[in-house]
């Protein structure tokens, strides 16, 4: 088996409140991350791709291709923004774990079209003392 | 997407995996012998240009210590291993130009990892569980296992 691992970083604001819940339940849930004006973070970003070694370019893909494909799909998207406008979390609250996993659907879905790398594995560092990953076991 | 099973070992198996690192530095260009220098750019990038890499080689191995002397390996002869066959080999030298290895694909780090894999399996046998190459703090490659073929 074998993996290639590219960390990215991106800072973005959010809001853990749901409306789903009163002002004091979201509050009680969600703590200071309820905070009405919002707060943000500096996200680490680990993507892992796995896949056979295309003989053309020796790679399982070109590490400029993946840069690209995390830039527009992920990085533009969310860097520099408030999360909680982004059509991912309209229906679902923007945790850490929200996050990883629509990172991880978005970009194997982008993969899924083009060649035969897939995603194995997502990895969110909300802050350096909170990690979030998503999919297969290291 | 399918995950799979996390390994579940009995509470009396033994086995402990240990890591140590080398570093290496080299000289690099992504390119193919049978394509001009502009083929060479267009497929690659500016990697197609002559540049290096701090490489970091985490190598670990995996083996229920010897009841005797407590070890999986003595450290001693692990850390021989890896100046011998990495440091020794590597450093500061040129990936395409010095070794034998990148003349049909480019040195990429997904090949260069399945490479140092090949090397160190030759001398750690079994012992050798995995290795991870950094290229640079922000690009790593895993190999593991027995399906590792450059």
């Amino acid at each position: 088996m074998i993996t290639l691992t590219r960390r990215y970083r991106f800072p973005a604001a959010h809001i853990l409140r749901s409306d789903r819940f009163s002002d004091e339940e979201n509050l009680r849930i969600y703590g200071k991350c309820a905070h009405p004006n919002g707060h943000g973070h500096d996200y680490g970003l680990e993507v892992t791709v796995r896949g056979p070694i295309d003989p053309s370019t020796g790679s399982i893909l070109p590490v400029a291709e993946l840069d690209a494909l995390v830039r527009t799909r992920v990085l533009d998207r969310l860097g520099y923004r408030l999360l909680n406008e982004d059509p991912w979390f309209q229906q679902a609250v923007p945790t850490a774990e929200h996050i990883a996993l629509a990172v991880r659907r978005e970009l194997d879905a982008a993969l899924a079209e083009r060649g035969r790398a897939r995603v194995a594995r997502v990895r969110l560092e909300e802050t350096p003392r909170n990690a979030f990953e998503c999919g297969e076991e290291p | 997407m399918e995950r799979p099973a996390p390994q579940s070992r009995p509470a009396d198996d033994r086995r402990v995996r240990l890591t140590r690192a080398v570093e290496f530095c080299c000289s690099l260009r992504y390119a193919l012998p049978g394509l001009s220098e502009e083929e060479n750019l267009a497929r690659f990038g500016p990697a197609a240009r002559r540049h290096g890499h701090n490489y970091r080689l985490e190598v670990t191995v995996e083996g229920a210590p010897d009841p005797a002397t407590g070890m999986v390996i003595d450290l001693k002869e692990l850390k021989d291993i890896l100046e011998r066959e990495v440091v020794t080999r590597f450093d500061h030298r040129d990936l395409n130009l010095d070794l034998p290895y990148f003349e049909k694909q480019p040195p990429t780090p997904e090949r260069l990892a399945l490479v140092l894999f090949e090397l160190l399996r030759g001398t750690l046998g079994e012992l050798l569980h995995a290795v991870r190459l950094y290229q640079d703090e922000d690009l790593w490659v895993d190999v593991r296992g027995a399906e590792a073929e450059p």
